[in-house]
């Protein structure tokens, strides 16, 4: 299915929750309200004509320090991939940067219980409903979070 | 010779304890390898590849720690992984030695960053230190050289 059609389900089934879609090299990716997330990915890999059976990829963007943007610091992103008709969807949220909390969905596809852990580490973004939320790259003991884009990258 | 010559029946040989247990240790250094990076890669072929023939030194790949004289340290240490580096060291029976290989190894490298150990001085004592990103196998065969110059020179029954 052309991933702008599926980004039109989205918006279709879920109204209101669609902030904006962008589409660059052939690739579509989906600004949604952090609220239903859990939802809007429940119903991509559930749903017949879609069946989103594969999270390819999920990681986080600090965007502190880019120029013109005025919204919520951090954005987690979500690569899915549909291996049975062979398509794809970016789903993206924001989290702000005070408390940023966003709903986990290791629930959904196993493989989010390492990559969440993963963003959490490195970025400091805390998934509600993770079974097991501890640091994976980083020694346990460790302070702050390295990819946040004050952190110092020596003198430590 | 001088003072000692023709003392011995023909078939001796003579030469002090000292020596002798030296000569016997440097010639079967049995490294621990401690791959870590790309290093251990270039390791594995200086060491296990025929053409350079590392066994004629007597140095003999131990994957245990318990039965090796050598901890062999090749490639970029971090910081989770030093706990794991000093245990490793600690199991080895004495008299033990470091060869830290690799620029990464020695100094941190290109990678002065947070979560990489700025060579494993750091975290082990370290006999001999090669340098190269990676070193040539011939840079590692003169350090196995040096260190076992190195073991020549110890004493034992005599401080």
């Amino acid at each position: 299915m052309d991933p702008l059609q599926i980004a039109k389900m989205i918006e279709e089934k879920f109204a209101g929750q669609v902030l904006g879609t962008t589409a660059h090299a052939g690739q579509v990716g989906v600004s949604l309200r952090k609220d239903r997330i859990k939802e809007v990915c429940l119903y991509l890999r559930d749903e017949p004509l879609l069946r989103m059976d594969r999270l390819a990829d999920l990681t986080a963007v600090d965007f502190s320090a880019y120029p013109g943007d005025n919204g919520p610091r951090f954005e987690v992103v979500y690569n899915l991939i549909s291996i049975v008709y062979h398509h794809r969807i970016r789903l993206k949220v924001r989290a702000p940067e005070e408390d940023p909390r966003v709903d986990s969905v290791s629930s959904i596809w196993q493989t989010a219980n390492w990559h969440e852990r993963e963003t959490f580490d490195l970025m400091g973004i805390k998934f509600d409903g993770h079974p097991d939320l501890r640091r994976i790259l980083m020694p346990e003991d460790w302070e702050g979070h390295p990819l946040r884009k004050e952190y110092p990258l020596k003198g430590y | 010779m001088g003072i000692i010559q023709n003392v011995f029946e023909e078939g001796y040989l003579s030469t002090t304890v000292d020596s002798f247990l030296n000569y016997c240790r440097s010639s079967s250094i049995w490294p621990m390898t401690f791959g870590l990076a790309c290093c251990s890669i270039e390791m594995i072929a200086y060491i296990a590849a025929p053409q350079h023939d590392f066994d004629r030194f007597g140095t003999v790949f131990r994957p245990s720690p318990r039965q090796s004289d050598l901890l062999l340290v090749a490639g970029t240490l971090s910081k989770k992984m030093a706990p794991v580096l000093r245990r490793v060291y600690d199991q080895m029976p004495e008299p033990r030695y470091v060869i830290a290989m690799g620029s990464c190894a020695g100094s941190g490298g290109i990678f002065n960053t947070y979560s990489v150990v700025q060579g494993v001085d750091n975290i082990v004592p370290v006999d001999v230190y090669i340098p190269g990103c990676p070193p040539r196998p011939e840079a590692l065969m003169n350090g196995i050289i040096k260190l076992q110059e190195k073991i020549k020179k110890e004493k034992y029954i005599r401080k």
